[in-house]
């Protein structure tokens, strides 16, 4: 069983199996042949889990096969405990979405089947890959079937946001490349492994922290390079909202940790002031935005921004934790439980956010309207759906017992130690977060039957509800028992921790910078 | 034992379960079969829990499940059984027995039957974890689940947009407790590297010399205050204290019974629970203590006046209930946990009763909540009537009634405090007495007493309408008069617990009281749950007759007759002198009416205000700066940018070459000359 590549599998199996979707092209079975992909790349992940050592920081599954010689890249890919569990998340979601897409998709069926697979393939090698070429690479293709996503299966401004998404965050990445270039001349080696060994000086190390933000940044996306993603989900069919709320956020997230934070840990201990205060922005500022919003999406996707700065505020916040010297072993602990409160609230918000996609999917190929004012009293109509919407609401405002609250929960309370002041700001959450979370419920679900439209409404189909009942079942499991996720992730991050917190400028190195 | 425990929250929230997503299969008898086994379960294992932690005097205190390990932090679900919590068990699960059964009768037509059972079971579950907590993470769990049950079942009638407003009104103020309750668990985090309580309480004691809470670099404040006032801001939200009691009276729009359950006898109390399990972190406080009884005063007091406006019968109960949580959050703050909690125990039964005999006449009246579209009930609902005389005499503390002894204790407390703020308290708490009087027995006379001023004819609702209209009213069914009667045996009697639970040692483990800071002879003491005020009274106490007698001559008794002959005055003989005050006083009645401006104050301040902000943010920060400005701003520029270039490719032969030989020129003059 271990003998297989089960990493080189997860990427070519959906991405092979998306170009045989398009062979087989929109006759009858192209949706059962992507199902039929969809769930065995899933199946094929669960080794991941299952085979996982937890108490290794090493690399696992790994595989290595030189690509370029002449640069030194490979095809390099392993996992550990950062990773795994996002590669997991990322095929349990491709199936939702191939799903999701089922009887409500009827044009271009199987490009469009095709195009999530061939994500699924891509973000997995997102995730695996431990050569910094092979990772930016990918990194970049991810684009493209999203932007064709968007762009041929979206709304009435699909072309406008489009372009706004792929220039906003092909303009992030360009940074990266250079810097991935800067580093290979300085260090001769793509090896995400030796980069994290790689001494830098504190100028280069500023000037890379910057760029990586940026590219990641805009990836996560942080206020104030955040606007592409409204416009992008507004546009983007439920499936493409769905993969860019639930995995492709997820990539930046993901990024800061095996990058920036090992690679250049002085430049962020030296500018995470500024990380912290963009992503308190993010919770705070962008939690007003999305009380006022009118579309649907638009609000989910305001409060997607703000969830995510709980994601950034989480890895950024260990500086002024080690900074805090009461107490050291509580420091550390704090310090852990910030970066899995991080890691955490990414894969809650996977759940949940892709949950709130597919309700707003579920009214919209009912009503084609994401006006919420067209909405109200929907709850008489579609009980059991105002069930599982409320639920997913209330997770969204990180009640206990759901997933939600886990990662804000950790998180609040690991910046109490780096300052009072944080945690203040980083707990409004709970009081803005369920402002427009809850009036949003209110307005749509509760009341009288507000119009003709509304009063037509059926119920979830079988469909529907399996689709949503997994997803509920999956928000509660992780919000009554984390410990299944703490645990496999426990030594990888602490190791990542003794890395980001070491200085690395030449100085601190006898041999000096090469 | 063990899996008794486990058996207590589990069997209502399988009640919850089967009635709220099989609902449908089981039927509506199926339902409330199956929630009302679940939670009498549950009360019986209580009660054979409770005979064993308190007769025998095995308390617990283990694990259930590990939540999560984070680095050396354990987060885990386990339970902590000791007098105080298997007391709250004992309370929460009979009324809530009570309010099952009860609503039998009073939800009957509503097609809502099965999902009203699955969520007061599921509430039950949910404030029995609260309250066999062991550590801080399953408490706010609870702490959120109760806020979440009762945002659920205030919007139970989610057509009605008034219900929908008060549902969110309530989960958000809710919030703001929550909000200064999570930074207090992460300020015991910070400081006890754990959130179990007996090792946080172990540990807490070593902060009470450190003012090291670092505010800004130059400002440190006593860790033990940040964390108690922390705390108790979630107590506020959760126990309607003064200012975030806003959502409780708007809370009423729920139906009946769990106004009963979750509003008045169980869920508000939490803060006062938690507030007395925490006593080990408030004892360190003065300043905290202090702020606890000024708060609580105000609420009792103040509260307390806006009832004798009220002319919607569950609006009296409710700000009667604000006015009585004022009175326990007082005992708090004079360190009279026990006494605090002994009110709690007792208001949690007698108020119950009260809300459930509200109930009983709304649904005479066919759903009319005016009192002064009542009057004269006596004779057509004797059962009702006398309930509701009983509770609304407990109520006002009459002697030898259950109100009367934890009222009694907690106003002495209060007098014997030496903190500062116990002279405006006890004030406050005295002229309370008055108050209360007068306002229960202004609804009382009204609804069951003087002429009948109800309309026999006409109006009510459709889903009503088999009642019979035209009819004289008419005692309700027996599911609902037997929870009157069997909450009117407590509400009588369960004062008499005085003797074992306040003045003996009952919470000496659950509850510390710091002696030496209030400055005692700690030879004095016998046993450590005594504070002065409790100590005192133990020392002059004779038995329950003693304590009665004692009463009958102190002032809170006569405060309390004056009030009641007040409102028999008014409302019942002539009621010349309530106009002439009315004339007199018309502002204080609109200020009162008008519940101090408060409501007003948070809807433009804090809703409009977010609104407008969220707006401004969106139109001026969203789409002038950042989209407009920067993102299409720089899109323009590059547009811009390449206007200007495209001169450059005119597409004349003799521009090209002349660029080209003045790049040869000047390529030239560089390798020759540099």
């Amino acid at each position: 069983m271990l003998d297989l590549p089960i990493l080189s599998l997860l990427i070519w199996l959906p991405i092979i199996g998306g170009l045989g979707v398009l062979i087989v092209g929109d006759r009858s079975g192209a949706k059962q042949f992507a199902l039929g992909i969809a769930l065995l790349t899933f199946v094929i992940s669960l080794p991941l889990y299952t085979y996982f050592v937890p108490s290794t920081a090493e690399m696992q599954f790994v595989e290595f096969i030189p690509w370029v010689e002449a640069f030194k890249i490979n095809y390099h890919l392993g996992v550990d405990g950062i990773s795994m569990p996002l590669i997991l998340l990322n095929t349990f979601i491709t199936v939702m979405v191939v799903i999701a897409g089922w009887e409500v998709v009827t044009y271009r069926i199987s490009q469009y089947m095709a195009a999530f697979l061939i994500m699924a393939g891509i973000v997995n090698g997102v995730f695996a890959a431990l050569d910094a070429m092979l990772f930016y690479i990918l990194f970049e293709a991810m684009l493209i079937p999203l932007f064709l996503i968007i762009g041929i299966w979206g709304g009435a401004r699909r072309v406008y946001a489009t372009i706004k998404f792929f220039l906003y965050t092909f303009f992030g990445s360009v940074f990266l490349l250079i810097s991935l270039i800067y580093l290979y001349q300085l260090g001769g080696s793509f090896a995400v492994a030796d980069l994290h060994k790689l001494p830098i000086d504190i100028i280069p190390q500023t000037l890379i922290f910057l760029s990586f933000l940026l590219a990641f940044g805009v990836k996560v996306p942080m206020w104030p390079v955040h606007t592409w993603l409204p416009d992008a989900h507004v546009e983007a069919p439920t499936g493409g909202s769905v993969i860019l709320a639930a995995i492709t956020l997820k990539v930046g997230g993901y990024a800061f940790l095996r990058f920036a934070l090992p690679i250049v840990p002085d430049a962020a201990a030296q500018l995470d002031w500024l990380v912290i205060l963009m992503s308190l922005t993010a919770v705070v500022y962008i939690g007003f935005v999305a009380l006022v919003q009118q579309d649907m999406k638009k609000l989910v996707a305001y409060s997607s921004i703000a969830h995510m700065g709980f994601v950034t505020l989480g890895f950024f916040v260990i500086y002024g934790i080690a900074k805090n010297t009461l107490n050291i072993s509580g420091a550390m602990n704090s310090a852990v439980l910030a970066i899995q409160g991080g890691m955490v609230q990414m894969v809650s918000h996977g759940f949940i956010s892709g949950a709130m996609f597919l309700c707003i999917g579920v009214l919209y190929d009912r009503m084609h309207t994401r006006d919420i004012n067209a909405y109200g009293g929907v709850a008489n109509r579609m009980p059991t759906f105002a069930a599982l919407y409320v639920l997913f609401a209330m997770a969204n405002t990180g009640l206990p017992g759901t997933s939600g609250f886990v990662g804000e929960f950790m998180v609040i309370l690991a910046s109490f130690r780096a300052s009072p002041w944080i945690a203040f700001a980083a707990a409004t959450t709970l009081i803005v977060g369920a402002a427009y979370t809850l009036w949003l419920v209110k307005r749509v679900m509760f009341g009288e039957v507000k119009n003709a439209e509304v009063a037509t409404l059926q119920d979830l189909g079988r469909r529907e509800f399996w689709m949503l009942a997994i997803l509920a079942a999956a928000v509660l499991l992780l919000g009554l028992w984390p410990q299944p996720l703490t645990d496999v992730m426990e030594v990888s991050i602490k190791n990542l921790l003794s890395q980001a917190l070491q200085s690395k400028v030449c100085s601190g190195f006898a041999g000096g910078c090469p | 034992m063990e899996a008794i425990y486990l058996a207590i929250p589990l069997a209502p929230l399988f009640g919850a379960i089967a009635a709220g997503l099989f609902g449908k299969k089981i039927g509506r008898a199926g339902a409330h079969w199956v929630t009302i086994l679940g939670v009498a379960v549950a009360f019986l294992l209580s009660v054979y829990v409770a005979y064993d932690v308190m007769g025998n005097g095995n308390s617990y205190n283990g694990t259930v499940y590990t939540w999560a390990v984070i680095a050396d932090i354990r987060f885990e679900i386990g339970f902590m059984l000791d007098n105080l919590s298997t007391m709250m068990m004992l309370v929460v699960t009979f009324v809530s027995l009570m309010v099952h059964i009860y609503t039998i009768g009073y939800m009957h037509e509503d097609p809502g039957y099965q999902r009203f059972f699955s969520y007061i079971s599921l509430f039950t579950f949910s404030m029995l974890m609260l309250v066999m907590s062991n550590n801080f993470l399953q408490l706010f769990f609870g702490w959120e689940a109760v806020g979440l049950v009762s945002y659920l079942l205030i919007g139970f009638w989610f057509k009605k947009d008034t219900a929908i407003y008060a549902n969110m009104k309530a989960f958000l103020v809710n919030r703001v407790g929550d909000f200064g309750f999570l930074l207090g668990i992460a300020a015991v985090l910070l400081y006890c590297e754990t959130l179990d309580y007996v090792q946080v309480f172990a540990r807490i004691p070593q902060l009470s010399g450190a003012n090291d809470f670092k505010v800004f670099e130059d400002t440190k404040w006593h860790i033990p205050t940040v964390i108690a006032i922390l705390l108790f801001i979630g107590a506020m939200g959760k126990s309607a204290q003064v200012p975030l009691h806003v959502w409780l009276p708007d809370s009423m729009e729920g139906p009946t019974p769990i106004s009963a359950l979750i509003h008045a006898a169980t869920m508000v109390t939490a803060g006062i629970f938690m507030v007395a399990r925490m006593s080990p972190i408030f004892e360190l406080s003065d300043t905290a203590l202090n702020l606890i009884l000024i708060i609580g005063a105000t609420t009792a007091f103040f509260m307390g006046l806006i009832g004798i406006v009220q002319n919607d019968i569950k609006r009296v109960v409710a700000y009667s209930t604000l006015s009585q949580l004022g009175y326990m959050t007082v005992a708090l703050g004079a360190s009279a946990y026990s006494a605090g909690v002994f009110h709690l125990m007792t208001h949690a039964f007698f108020k119950a009763l009260l809300f459930l005999a509200a109930g009983s006449v709304i649904i005479a009246m066919h759903h009319e909540q005016d009192i002064r579209k009542m009057g004269g009930l006596k004779k057509y609902m004797p059962i009702t009537y006398w309930t509701s005389l009983i509770g609304s005499l407990a109520l006002i503390g009459f002697p030898g009634f259950s109100g009367f002894f934890s009222k009694d204790l907690i106003i002495e407390a209060v007098h014997e405090s030496h903190l500062w703020a116990a002279g405006y308290a006890y004030t406050l708490v005295l002229l309370g007495v008055f108050v209360t009087a007068f306002y229960s027995f202004r609804m009382f006379f009204l609804v069951f007493h003087g002429k009948e001023r109800f309309d026999t004819h006409g109006h009510g609702h459709d889903d009503h309408g088999h009642h019979g209209h035209g009819d004289k009213p008419h005692e309700s069914p027996w599911v609902v008069t037997v929870p009157l009667i069997a909450l009117a045996i407590p509400s009588v009697f369960a004062g008499y617990l005085l003797d074992p639970m306040v003045v003996g040692s009952f919470f000496k483990n659950a509850i510390f009281v710091n002696d030496a800071a209030h400055g005692f002879d700690l030879g004095l003491k016998s046993w450590l749950s005594a504070h002065l005020a409790i100590e005192h009274m133990s020392a002059e106490y004779h038995g329950v007759m003693g304590f009665i007698l004692h009463g009958l001559m102190a002032p809170p008794f006569w405060l309390a007759m004056a009030g009641l002959a007040t409102a028999w005055f008014i409302y019942l003989k002539d009621d010349s002198l309530a106009r002439w005050a009315y004339d007199k006083f018309r502002w204080l009645h609109t200020l009162l009416d008008r519940k101090y401006y408060l409501d007003d104050f948070n809807q433009n301040v804090f809703a409009k205000g977010s609104v407008s902000l969220g707006n401004g943010l969106w139109s001026f920060g969203e789409r002038v700066m950042i989209d407009g400005f920067v993102v299409n701003g720089a899109a323009k520029a590059v547009g811009w940018f390449s206007g200007v270039m495209r001169h450059l490719q005119t597409g004349y032969l003799y521009h090209y070459a002349f660029s080209m030989v003045a790049g040869i020129l000047l390529m030239l003059t560089w390798f020759l000359f540099f």
